[in-house]
């Protein structure tokens, strides 16, 4: 039908948002409504030694200020890492306190000590800023290479050297000896810049307390508004769950910005119920900047080692990561089970050892960001294999060729069982696209230019469908990772599917929309998605990690398995025929061979009608399901990049980007498209322009649009996207997830694009003008030498 | 406070506002036309774009009490009946995610079309892109923006 799985279906949702009528959090105004500011820290790292309000208090519009004594004196707990980490001697993670508003110290610049609580935005910001607060500095350290060092400045007492973990993967042993006994080793360091998620919707709340109901009620800019309230309710004793309701209405993007619970939505809360006020919190840019988990910042040595046919015979990873000031929600699971998991990449590899040590730094917390540790695995497996291909003297292509798993399922020697490739082919389809055979030809062309071309791979494959609760929880989560979902038919025929999934940009009320209308073949605007509403939708774990199309969307299957079963059920009895001879087709449900039928709607009439049900059947027609995956999804891809840069500035154009990608079945290939279009232009975003940097004092250099440079229009081409589908058999759409992995991939392929260019492998993200032209003075010197 | 009278969308409006009122804080505030976003801080990103007398402003760098007698169109104004081709366009080539930076990147895309089609010029991809410096869009990685936009063109 026209409208299901694999139709490029146009947005249902689109209307709202092209004219205006989208509904975000800060659109959003209560009776009685008065807003926060927040009292940040300037200092990186400091003693708080009192806080004086008194000036703030006197100010036009101020309700109250606000604090973490009086926050901790009623009971409001601390904010949690979701996810243990053991150390390899078997010791538990280093979890430093973390108050939503801090206390004895402060720990990054933007950490809030108090909260004013005013009549307007400005009122509160302007008494804000009259607040005293008394600091004792303290020796900061603000990059992650000098957390460990010796003398360096301790942040949280129970984390002796600032070291939060020292975790391993895999067999040392082993790894040790594939090395050395390899023909060729190649060593590379790399660095992953740190970076900012940036959705261009600033975070916002808005906490209403009913003192009658005891009962709260959160407006909240959340991925997975389920999660808020368990959290907040379960570990920062808000509210009971049931007195607590959150809503996630439009949300203007997240790329894990918003999984997070952070102190600001406690504070709302919290100051809600003390001023018996609505409580408004929108932040601007600059407190984004500051506040918004920052991504990725890791220091990176490895090695590879090859036989003398160029296959791989260990891969030895030391990885030093920076988890900021204090550990936010997923934040260890990171650089531990969403990176070592992932070396093994699309190569057969029997022997890999990885080592990760994460440390407290003065900077803002850094948790998940699009790909989430993927990214960070894939860059340095990549750049392995082009650099030791490049040292090999054989083509980077045909490096990965000899190492690509062949044979599926596949278990690595890194915990993962690959569900099913086809490195093979769809390497073949980029090089098509990318016309590879054809590069001599424009290097040539853009040498005549005075340009430098070159060209860069990446073969990558990440794990999505966040996860099978059971092993997960094996290795440290603190929840099950399911799904659920709600399937209503209404008596009219019409379907409302309520999914714990959130929709912000990926065009949910689209897809889940396509896989009913494809079900049960009816109009897909018949189907309405409810999400985002904690009293409407039963339970749900959100949207992340790529997860609401393997593990949502089956929930949804799982239920509408259910509904069918019924509707069979209705169908045979009332037109007197087999179960097994119904058929739903056309907008009917009929008897196979004959002439017998009743319209869809009809059924759904029955079943509320009940005058005529099987015996013992209950009335109603809605199910509801729990989808637990059995394994992770994993979509692999293949990106070609294409660059020319100018010898003169060091400037970078990507001129070419192709990709040909494996998400499983496909529903909606332009939405699909869009994702992956999104996710390269945030991994050239990585590659090229985007880097958080803090100075030595832990001042945040780069806290705007100004200083931090976001990918515009002119800085990416039109991309080429292919597709080649290998179902995954672990779900029952076949669905890989197709969120993250254009961020994934493409930070590699422009990375070794560049280097192909500039024949130097020397070169760290981002690749500034200034970084590439460094690099090429670098290179040539030995010649201006000569 | 200022009084301060102008057209939006087709309509008068007057509203005492204290004079720092920015233009995108008396929409969205005075106004309740929430269709205007304000993404940065620094007049960056573009997600307030609206037009003031027919030319686009980012309403972040404008004075509402600068804009006596002005006539304003939001995005919830520039449909007129049925769906500008701009917005139409938006919706053909999912030219928008998440819609956050849609208001402003529909608005900039209408201006952008309105000047080239006065000045003569052609509206290409490569100039498409260079008008679009001052709109940031974090989810489509701008490919459907400048196809929407294009497609838009053809049909204004």
């Amino acid at each position: 039908m026209s409208s299901g799985i694999g139709k490029s279906v146009k947005r249902k949702e689109d209307k709202r948002f092209i004219t205006g009528k989208g509904r975000y959090t800060d659109d959003h105004r209560m009776d009685n409504q008065a807003y926060a500011a927040f009292v940040r820290s300037s200092h990186a790292h400091a003693r708080v030694k009192g806080i004086d309000a008194s000036a703030a208090r006197e100010m036009p519009g101020v309700i109250d200020v606000l604090d973490g004594h009086q926050l901790t004196a009623d009971g409001i707990g601390n904010i949690i890492c979701g996810w243990a980490i053991t150390s390899k001697d078997g010791s538990p993670m280093n979890m430093g306190a973390w108050s939503a508003l801090a206390t004895e110290k402060v720990r990054y610049v933007g950490d809030a000590v108090a909260v004013v609580i005013a009549e307007t935005q400005s009122q509160a910001r302007i008494a804000a800023e009259a607040v005293e607060v008394d600091y004792e500095e303290l020796p900061v350290v603000a990059h992650v290479a000098k957390a460990g060092a010796e003398g360096a400045p301790q942040i949280h007492d129970n984390a002796p050297g600032n070291l939060i973990y020292d975790w391993e993967l895999g067999d040392e042993a082993a790894t040790d000896k594939g090395l050395a006994e390899a023909a060729h080793v190649t060593t590379l360091d790399v660095t992953q810049n740190r970076l900012s998620p940036n959705p261009m919707e600033p975070r916002s709340a808005i906490a209403t307390y009913d003192d009658a109901e005891e009962h709260y009620t959160l407006y909240t800019t959340s991925q997975n508004p389920h999660v808020a309230r368990l959290v907040l309710s379960a570990f920062y004793n808000v509210a009971p769950e049931h007195k607590l309701r959150v809503i996630a209405p439009d949300v203007g993007g997240g790329f894990g910005a918003k999984i997070y619970i952070y102190p600001e939505e406690i504070t709302c809360l919290w100051a809600s119920m003390k001023t018996n006020r609505s409580i408004k919190w929108t932040s601007d840019r600059g407190e984004a900047f500051m506040t918004d988990a920052h991504a990725r910042d890791h220091v990176t040595t490895a090695k590879m080692g090859f036989d003398s046919d160029g296959k791989i015979t260990g891969f030895k990873i030391d990885t030093i990561a920076n988890l900021g000031a204090y550990m936010s929600l997923f934040s260890s699971s990171v650089p531990t089970y969403l990176y070592a998991p992932l070396m093994s990449g699309q190569y057969q590899m029997e022997n890999i050892y990885c080592n990760v040590k994460a440390y407290y730094t003065n900077t803002v917390p850094v948790d998940a960001y699009r790909g989430a540790g993927r990214p960070e695995a894939t860059y340095l497996v990549e750049r392995m294999m082009e650099t030791a291909a490049r040292e090999m003297g054989m083509d980077p292509a045909e490096l990965r060729r000899r190492n690509f798993i062949t044979e599926f399922p596949h278990q690595t020697p890194v915990l993962m069982q690959y569900d099913a490739g086809d490195f093979h082919t769809i390497l073949d389809k980029a090089q098509k696209a990318a016309d590879v055979a054809g590069f001599p030809a424009r290097k040539a062309e853009a040498a005549s230019r005075g340009k430098l071309r070159g060209l860069g791979y990446s073969t990558f494959i990440e794990a999505c469908g966040l996860a099978p609760s059971k092993a997960a929880g094996s290795l440290g989560a603190g929840v099950g990772l399911w799904e659920s979902a709600e399937v209503r038919v209404n008596p009219v025929g019409t379907v409302e599917i309520l999914t714990g999934s959130h929709s912000h940009g990926q065009g949910h009320e689209t897809t889940f929309a396509q896989i009913v209308a494809d079900r049960f073949d009816i109009p897909v605007e018949n189907v309405q998605i409810v999400h985002g509403d904690t009293d409407k939708v039963q339970f749900g774990m959100g949207t992340y990690g790529s997860r609401s199309a393997p593990v949502g969307m089956s929930a949804v299957v799982k239920a509408m398995d259910k509904v069918e079963a019924k509707v069979r059920k209705i169908a045979a009895h009332t037109l007197e025929a087999s179960e097994d001879d119904i058929v739903i087709e056309g907008g009917q449900v009929k008897v196979a061979g004959t002439d017998k039928a009743m319209a869809w709607h009809e059924v759904g009439l029955a079943a509320y009608i009940a005058h005529n049900l099987p015996d013992g059947m209950e009335p109603g027609l809605k199910e509801t399901a729990f989808f637990d995956p059995v394994n992770f999804s994993f979509p692999s891809g293949a990106f070609i990049c294409e660059v020319e840069v100018d010898p003169e500035t060091g400037h970078t154009e990507v001129v070419n980007f192709t990709s040909a990608d494996d998400f499983g079945t496909i529903i909606n290939p332009m939405i699909v498209e869009g994702q992956v279009h999104g996710g390269v232009t945030q991994g050239i975003g990585q590659a090229l322009l985007e880097q958080v940097i803090y100075d030595e004092d832990g001042q945040l250099l780069t806290g705007s649009y100004m200083d931090y440079t976001m990918p515009r229009a002119a800085d990416v081409p039109f991309f080429s996207v292919q597709h080649h589908e290998t179902p995954s058999p672990n779900n029952p759409l076949g669905v890989k997830g197709c969120g993250e992995a254009g961020a994934i991939g493409a930070p590699p392929a422009v990375i070794n694009a560049i280097t192909d260019a500039i024949g130097t492998n020397d070169l760290a993200m981002p690749a500034t003008p200034l970084a590439v032209w460094r690099a090429l003075q670098a290179a040539s010197k030995p010649i201006a030498a000569e | 406070m200022t009084n301060v009278k102008m057209k939006v969308n087709g309509k008068t409006v007057a509203r005492e506002v204290p004079d720092e009122t920015l233009l995108s804080e008396f929409l969205r505030e005075h106004l309740r036309l929430t269709g205007t976003h304000i993404g940065c801080d620094t007049s960056q990103c573009g997600a307030c774009a609206v037009h003031v007398n027919g030319k686009m402003v980012k309403a972040c760098t404008a004075l509402a009490v600068s804009l006596e007698g002005a006539e304003v169109t939001t995005i919830e104004g520039l449909a007129n009946g049925e769906l500008h081709p701009m917005q139409v366009a938006f919706h053909d080539n999912h030219g928008l995610q998440c819609g956050f930076c849609t208001p402003g990147m529909i608005m900039a895309g209408v201006d952008m079309v309105n000047r080239y089609k006065a000045e003569g010029r052609e509206l290409t991809s490569e100039a498409i892109r260079h008008e679009l410096e001052g709109n940031i869009c974090r989810c489509t990685g701008y490919h459907n923006i400048v196809k929407s936009i294009e497609d838009a063109a053809a049909k204004m």
